[in-house]
């Protein structure tokens, strides 16, 4: 029999331990798809890291990957520590990028100083409101905002796609469904000469840190933990529990808004309805990887973004299907999950009679 | 309105609108079975996927098509047993377990479709079951070409829903289940396993969903596209609650469902010029989110979904 005893709170050292070992598990159990698909586990993974940290250029694009994914995550960790399933980034990346394509293509003018924060508060304000629906359903009806946030993905895809079609459509796009390119004053600038990266990692990094303080060092934070914890609790203790879901839903919305922003006004400068490969939903993933924590994300998300790119680099080499990395990204996600048992509990075999002697 | 008086009086329309319930009404049956054991499976999205895929597959390598509808089960049961065993015995979120089964089983049979058709321009086609005709039924004015002129999985489908019924409300097993799903702890003073019936549950209500999702490649189309699932897996989960977890009005929300599919479909070529064509498509989701709302205030959620029973605990 196998038992589990309670231990208390796990060390920074043992999360972090765990958490490799959960990624490590992944990339184990990885080469069972890669061997089936007729490819030696180490030319694979040889190529992968080549991909993701062989030159410059492969370097600055795994950073390029993991600025969305650090939003994402962001987004994800900061709904989840407050019970607040927020799976809805993927709609919320293409709000956010909508509202950056609506006012920095010729809505407004002006220097970039007005133009790039205002994209970037259009971008955050309606993946804010797009969260506010289910949160307010949720908090006022008590519709179960899982499963309407998840179906939010699919209309908001569907009214980028009309708007690409129709009102936001360029016209010198060659009858291409995309929208205008941003002003030069709205796109967010290179960090480096000659390589896609841009400053959409600053704005990442800053969020995390940003994230981090709230829930550290505010009221506001500490409220959203002890929503977490225990809802009714925190109601019976006066915390104003309906009040933080609104902020939570906002803030989780705002932040993958962002995501949207940077991918349109920092790396393609257009908005087509291909925009995001699913980083809602490996936000997800990337929040689970770093134990909910906002710094935690910022490794995570390098991580799963070295897998991305690593994987692309392979399929390019091998012909092996690129679905490998969203198979290696699914992997990490149930590994981490198993994983959490081993920072709650002991894990003993101990004797059948024995363990009868507990369940009685 | 007389378009709309005709597009109602049609054969065809209600023959459409059936055949558009048929996945989410296995969809829905196997979510009530595990919902109502107390286990949330978020899995259903990636499990339809990976049944319409499985499905496919062995029937293009020369399985049959019953063939395929058991290798689809089978997939389906396959997933359906990873989340079972990380929900039940070891009580992980349900949630987290779910979205993690979703995106494995998708992605898994993205990458096994791609390495065994790496450069194909156009999916390659099966030949799909055909629609069967119940001898006398079909050939009733109306009603026959409405109802009776289904393919073979369109009736299994409604096979399952009074096979669900009956078991769930009639045996000592279906009672178990509810009670899991209500009361674990009593379940087990009566000296039965809520990790074995759950479990089962679980798995056997993956499988159920997985022919939703074979229903799609080996009925609906004759070929397997990325991306054909489509959230239909969610909208199933919705239909669970608005069916408050019965398997009748299961049935009846599916096909309200394939019903106001069908029409905005035939509304489509009435007013498409007008209105964009996504707007019809944004419809079952808006559709799915509003019946939540409808049923939000009354909705009787099994007491002991979402929450992990350890053994021994009372």
């Amino acid at each position: 029999m196998i038992r589990f005893e309670p231990r208390g709170p796990a060390s920074l050292r043992r999360m972090l331990a765990v958490t490799i070992a959960a990624a490590v598990a992944a990339l184990v159990l990885a080469a069972i798809p890669i061997a089936f698909a007729g490819l030696s586990v180490f030319d694979a993974y040889g190529l992968m890291v080549k991909g993701a940290f062989g030159s410059l250029f492969a370097f600055t694009e795994m950073l390029t990957r993991a600025a969305p994914l650090i939003l994402t995550g962001l987004a994800a960790a900061v709904a989840f520590r407050a019970r607040l399933w927020n799976i809805g980034a993927e709609g919320q990346l293409y709000a956010g990028a909508l509202a950056a394509v609506a006012v920095g293509t010729g809505l407004i003018s002006g220097p970039s100083l007005v133009l790039i924060p205002a994209v970037m508060i259009a971008g955050a304000l309606a993946g804010g409101l797009v969260m506010l629906g289910p949160t307010l359903l949720k908090t006022r009806l008590g519709v179960d905002e899982v499963v309407t946030t998840l179906l939010l993905n699919f209309v908001i895809l569907l009214f980028v796609q009309m708007m690409l079609e129709g009102p936001m459509k360029d016209p010198m796009g060659m009858g291409w469904p995309q929208s205008e390119p941003i002003l030069d004053e709205a796109a967010l600038p290179k960090l480096m000469d000659r390589m896609r990266i841009h400053w959409g990692l600053v704005v990442a990094l800053a969020a995390s840190l940003g994230v981090y303080f709230l829930l550290k060092r505010t009221v506001w934070g500490f409220e959203i933990r002890a929503v977490g914890e225990n809802a009714s609790a925190a109601r019976h203790a006066g915390i104003p529990v309906t009040a933080t879901f609104v902020r939570v839903g906002l803030l989780s919305g705002a932040l993958a808004g962002l995501a949207g922003v940077g991918e349109v006004a920092g790396l393609k400068g257009y908005l087509t309805a291909d925009l995001s490969p699913g980083f809602g939903y490996s936000g997800i993933v990337v929040a689970m990887l770093a134990g909910l924590s906002p710094v935690g994300v910022v490794l995570a998300a390098l991580f799963i973004a070295s897998i991305f790119v690593g994987a692309d680099s392979m399929s390019r080499a091998t012909g092996v299907s690129n679905y490998l990395a969203d198979l290696i990204v699914a992997m990490a996600l149930l590994c981490v999950l198993v994983s959490g048992l081993f920072l709650r509990f002991r894990i003993r075999l101990v004797g059948d009679h024995k363990s009868r002697e507990t369940a009685e | 309105m007389t378009e709309i008086l005709d597009i109602l009086l049609s054969a065809n329309f209600w023959a459409a609108s059936l055949r558009i319930a048929t996945p989410l009404i296995f969809g829905v049956i196997g979510a009530l079975i595990c919902e109502r054991a107390g286990v949330l499976n978020l899995g259903i999205e990636g499990i339809f996927t990976a049944g319409a895929m499985a499905g496919w597959m062995a029937v293009w390598l020369g399985a049959g098509l019953w063939g395929g509808v058991l290798v689809a089960a089978m997939a389906g049961a396959f997933f359906g047993l990873i989340h079972a065993i990380l929900t039940v015995p070891l009580g992980l979120s349900q949630h987290v377990s779910g979205i993690g089964v979703t995106l494995f089983a998708t992605s898994l049979s993205y990458f096994i479709y791609r390495t065994a058709l790496p450069d194909v321009s156009s999916p390659p086609r099966i030949e799909a079951f055909q629609p069967l005709d119940i001898p006398v039924l079909s050939e009733l004015p109306f009603i026959g070409p409405a109802l009776f002129q289904q393919t073979p999985l369109t009736f299994l489908a409604l096979i399952l829903v009074a096979l669900t019924a009956y078991v769930l409300y009639r045996t000592p097993l279906g009672l178990a289940i509810q009670a899991v799903g209500d009361n674990p702890a009593a379940v087990e003073s009566q000296g039965l396993s809520v990790y074995a019936l759950r479990i089962g549950t679980v798995v056997a209500g993956s499988a159920i969903m997985a022919l939703g999702g074979a229903f799609l490649t080996m009925s609906a189309f004759d070929a397997f596209f990325f991306g054909m699932v489509n959230g239909r897996g969610w909208i199933c989960i919705a239909l669970t609650v608005f069916a408050s977890w019965r398997p009748g009005k299961a049935l009846i929300g599916a096909l309200l469902f394939g019903a106001f599919d069908a029409f905005q479909v035939r509304l489509q070529t009435e007013v498409g010029s007008f209105v964009p064509g996504q707007v019809f498509l944004m419809m079952p989701y808006l559709l799915s989110i509003a019946a939540l709302i409808v049923v939000a205030r009354r909705a009787d959620y099994p007491r002991a979904l979402l929450v992990p029973y350890f053994r021994g605990q009372r």
